[in-house]
């Protein structure tokens, strides 16, 4: 292993995972795995950080949860998007994209 | 809402921790299973995979405890884990939490128990529908010294007719009929009011209907409504007694409605309530009667409705015809002016200065027993430190420790609240069966939920306050000092039990202000005691009371004459050394009237000063007890000749005449068209309107006489005097009963009491306040002096070392004695200086239930002080004597 940051960056797992879950319902293991593939290793996620971010966003009501059967039949906690968090996904989008692209610019300004 | 989710979700882990715990168990075991596959996938063996799963992700069970420790109910979860460890560490030390939760019980309690007396009489409304707006319609009027002056008929129909501000008035007056008819002749008390009375209290009938305009008419049916008790007792609950007709002193009244039972009214016993029927026509201007309440329009302020009442007052001599024989202003002369109450300081009166006073008391008490439990506390964390430095020092958080430190004191605090409720409780039984208090509003006293809040506060502000003093001291322990004092302790340093010393000093101020404050109570209650009430030995004087209505005597000398015949079977009975006959009796009060005197000329119409009136029979003033100051007693001879005498108290002698001896034989009279009147004799000064009050100037007339237009009045309520040395036995009370019966069997004998009892009851609120006072004083300071007593015995046992290498080099006992004495009554001074000001200070506030004795009495600051230090100096030498007796090789030799 190299020493490359591989730390999700704090604040924006909440975003990650109902990204991730807005194309389809999905278990723990497989949002880590699409989070992991789709930012090429970039970030990893903590499964410790990763099954409490699923408490709090179930608590607040952006997630919805239930046991079935996976592909290879084993059972497993499946979660999906509510419609509040699917509100609250364009909310965090909007206003990342937003802080994004203001931090590009200072940053672009600067060279 | 995500707040609701959150609790639903946190209760239903918490009611079922196990399923909760098994499905994120299964959860991440899930990820783990599905993390070795995908290595598999890759291609690594299963072992490989699951020990980089094992490695690139950790431990399952590292994972369960972090996804586990998510939400509020994890930190409910390891707080009752705090408080079951609390809990267990209490019960381990039974002596200690028995003494911690009794103190505070008591503390809290006594608290609680002045408390819903306070909320019952002062602070809940009335009974009635928005009775912050009902106001008892009261005057004043200077120009005949009359202090307060109720309503005049007059007046109650110039406010009805008039008025701008009030919504409803009516009209009430304290009454007693005897009932006949019904079973054995019986006095029955209620009240007589106007129709509208219950409309103004917005309180309907529970049967039938409340009083009509149509009621309240001289010419038409007299009627009634019963109480709810009353119906219930006499009628056994029977709805036909609607209509039934019962007749109250001699007359038929129609029942036409019964009370809700719920109904009260300003602690009058009722069981009736008749209606006033007046002509309107025959009111004359000054006919003072009765009380007057009245309802407010919304939003009027008592200022507001006080200002329409003066412009009321003088239309009412244009409506009404000057009473015959009376000045033409005499109505004008008078100077009434309206003083408005609301009707609840009506009825409250001037017990709220007696209750915040006691209040107080139990408040300080309290603080001390606080106060005694931090010490406790400090001692058992002083117990601790080695404990608590270890737990530190294997990292347990400030927070974490205060939090198990407060925790033991809150559940020490709701212990204790719990303790006085129960002991509040009982307080209030017993205060509800002793009529001992003669407090307004009595039947309202209960531990409602406004008492439990205000317990509740109490108990657990009380735990935090003294949890938080050790919190203070021990929370951030010095790990060095507190491990190493494991081994060998040093000499014990100051810094220790400077807290404690502390402690012990607020305890002895605050024993000081009690101490003070029930040293003017007693000097109170003695100067009290030492005032001459205007008559002896009540205890010897059985009194009880009878009226003979016209429907059985017709003619008042007759009545005078059965008076007489029960008076002389009474004074025939075994060891009555005398009796009499007088209108109402000492401390009861009486009539208010203007008395002339023949050599005062008065300004022409002007009213001369009032006088209560008694009528007595003669062998009154020594059946009492009471002396002649000058003249002599009438005689019943002058009685049955309407003669025209009159017996005066001494003030009124000296008042008008300067001298007693002056006075016999001037003349007085109580109207302008009246008989001048001789006055025989000069009778000791009598305290009528109560033991602490002024005595007022009296007037007595016989119980017989002749009136303006030649017609005889004789009183018909009377009351009798009896003395004799078995008093207050059933026997004498059935012999007098008997003694009634034989002259006349339909007159019901009420109010059968000691005049001691009246006496006692005059004198009660300051007996009382001084009991609990005193009671809470000795506490104190026994508290303070156990206090003093235990922080130098502490200090003798840390120090004993240094005790023992001092007597060794030869210092000499007296002395080491000495030094712990001094430190004792050192303590005990800065309290007692710090008490004595917070007395001068507080006991301000208790001017009011003094007598004759000044706040800041200089006797009582003395004596109490006195006492605090001789008590100090005994509590601290008991354990001091202890340092002498230190043998200095057994002290240098242990540990």
């Amino acid at each position: 292993m190299d020493d490359l940051n591989t730390d999700v960056i704090p604040g924006t797992l909440d975003m990650l995972i109902l990204k991730t879950l807005s194309l389809e319902p999905m278990h723990g293991f497989g949002i880590a795995r699409r989070i992991e593939q789709i930012s090429r290793g970039v970030f990893k996620v903590n499964p410790g950080s990763l099954l409490t971010a699923f408490q709090r966003l179930e608590r607040v009501g952006w997630l919805h949860s239930e046991w079935r059967q996976t592909d290879n039949s084993r059972r497993a906690k499946f979660y999906s998007l509510t419609r509040s968090g699917r509100k609250q996904l364009e909310l965090e989008t909007a206003d990342w994209n937003r802080r994004a692209s203001a931090i590009a610019r200072l940053l672009k300004a600067e060279g | 809402m995500s707040l609701w989710r959150q609790l639903i979700r946190g209760v239903r882990v918490l009611g079922n921790r196990r399923a909760a715990d098994q499905e994120i168990a299964d959860e991440v075991s899930h990820f783990l299973e599905e993390a070795e596959s995908a290595f598999v996938a890759e291609g690594l063996s299963p072992d490989e995979a699951r020990r980089t799963a094992r490695l690139e992700l950790g431990n399952a069970t590292a994972i369960r405890e972090q996804v586990r420790w998510y939400g509020w109910e994890n930190k409910m979860d390891t707080l009752f884990a705090d408080l079951r460890y609390a809990a267990r560490r209490l019960s381990a030390r039974p002596s200690f939490t028995a003494v911690c939760v009794l103190t505070l019980g008591l503390g809290i309690g006594a608290s609680g128990a002045i408390f819903s007396v306070i909320n019952a009489v002062l602070l809940k409304p009335l009974p009635y529908p928005i009775s912050e707006r009902l106001v008892a319609l009261t005057h004043t009027a200077p120009g005949i010294k009359i202090e307060r002056l109720s309503l005049a008929t007059s007046l109650y129909f110039t406010y009805r007719e008039e008025s701008r501000v009030f919504e409803d008035v009516a009209m009430w007056m304290g009454d007693s009929w005897t009932v006949t008819g019904l079973a054995e002749a019986e006095k029955v008390t209620g009240l007589s009011v106007t129709h509208r009375f219950l409309d103004v209290l917005k309180v309907p009938a529970a049967l039938g209907r409340g009083f009509a305009a149509s009621d309240a008419d001289s010419t038409s049916e007299r009627t009634v409504m019963l109480s709810d008790g009353y119906w219930r007792s006499r009628f056994g609950t029977d709805p036909r007694v609607l209509g039934r007709s019962i007749v109250l002193d001699g007359n038929a009244y129609r029942v036409i409605g019964v009370l809700p039972p719920s109904f009260q009214f300003m602690d009058q016993r009722i069981s009736l309530l008749a209606a006033m029927r007046i002509s309107r026509a025959g009111v004359r201007l000054i006919s003072f009667c009765c009380q007057g309440i009245a309802r407010l329009k919304p939003g009027v302020t008592l200022a507001q409705a006080d200002a329409d009442v003066a412009r009321m007052l003088p239309m009412a001599p244009a409506k009404f015809a000057m009473n015959p024989g009376f000045a033409r202003n005499a109505f004008t002369d008078a100077r009434i002016a309206p003083r408005l109450r609301f009707l609840k300081d009506d009825l409250v009166g001037e017990i709220g200065a007696t209750l915040w006073v006691l209040l107080g008391t139990v408040a300080i008490v309290l603080a001390i027993a606080c106060a005694n439990v931090a010490n406790l506390l400090l001692v058992r964390a002083d117990g601790r430190r080695q404990e608590l430095a270890i737990r530190s020092a294997l990292g347990a958080g400030l927070g974490r420790i205060a939090r198990d430190l407060l925790l033991e004191s809150v559940l020490l605090g709701a212990a204790g609240g719990l303790l006085g409720l129960a002991l509040a409780q009982i307080a209030l039984k017993a205060l509800a069966v002793s009529e001992l208090p003669n407090l307004p509003r009595i039947d309202e006293i209960s531990i409602d939920s406004t008492v439990l809040a205000f317990t509740m506060v109490v108990s657990l502000g009380a735990g935090l306050l003294f949890g938080l003093i050790p919190v203070i001291k021990y929370a951030r322990p010095e790990l060095a000092v507190g491990l190493r004092s494991m081994g060998r302790s040093l000499t014990g340093s100051k810094e220790r039990h400077r807290a404690r010393s502390l402690l012990v000093v607020v305890q002895v101020a605050l024993a000081m202000v009690l101490l003070v404050g029930s040293g003017l109570m007693i000097r109170t209650f003695r100067v009290l005691r030492a005032v001459d009430p205007g008559f002896s030995a009540a205890a010897e004087l059985e009194t009880m009371s009878i009226s003979i209505p016209e429907t059985q005597v017709k003619d008042p000398e007759g009545a005078i004459r059965m008076e007489e015949a029960i008076l002389r079977k009474i004074e025939a009975l075994g060891q009555v050394s005398a009796a009499a006959i007088i209108s109402t009796l000492p401390l009861e009060g009486g009539g208010d009237n203007p008395v002339y005197a023949e050599d005062q000329p008065m300004a022409e119409g002007a009213i001369p000063p009032i006088r209560r009136f008694k009528y007595v029979s003669p062998g009154y003033v020594s059946a009492i007890g009471s002396r002649l100051i000058a003249g002599r007693d009438m005689t019943w001879a002058e009685m049955y000749n309407r003669a025209l005498v009159a017996l005066v108290s001494e003030n009124m002698a000296r008042e008008i005449w300067r001298d007693p001896r002056i006075a016999v034989g001037k003349r007085i009279r109580a109207s302008l068209n009246d008989d001048w009147r001789e006055v025989i004799g000069v009778v000791a000064d009598l305290r009528d309107n109560g033991v602490n009050q002024k005595p007022p100037t009296i007037v007595y007339w016989p119980l017989l006489q002749k009136s303006l237009a030649a017609r005889d009045i004789a009183v018909r309520d009377v009351a009798y005097v009896i003395r004799t040395p078995s008093a207050g036995s059933s026997g004498l009370r059935q012999e007098i009963q008997q003694a009634v019966a034989s002259i006349n069997a339909n007159l019901p004998v009420a109010d059968v009491k000691t005049l001691q009892s009246a006496y006692e009851r005059s004198l009660v609120r300051t007996s009382f306040t001084m009991a609990l006072l005193a009671i809470a004083g000795a506490m104190a300071l026994l508290l303070g002096v156990v206090g003093i007593y235990g922080v130098i015995s502490y200090s003798v046992a840390q120090r004993s070392r240094e005790i023992g290498i001092r007597i060794a080099l030869g210092s000499p006992r007296h002395e080491v004695t000495g030094l712990f004495v001094r430190y004792g009554v050192m303590m005990s001074g800065i309290g007692a200086i710090c008490g004595l000001s917070g007395a001068l200070v507080l006991t301000r506030f208790m001017k009011s239930v003094l007598f004759e004795v000044s706040p800041a009495d200089p006797v009582t600051y003395v004596a109490a002080a006195a006492g605090l230090i001789l008590a100090a100096l005994f509590g601290s030498y008991l354990p001091a004597r202890r340092a002498a007796r230190v043998d200095p090789l057994e002290a240098l030799r242990a540990e």
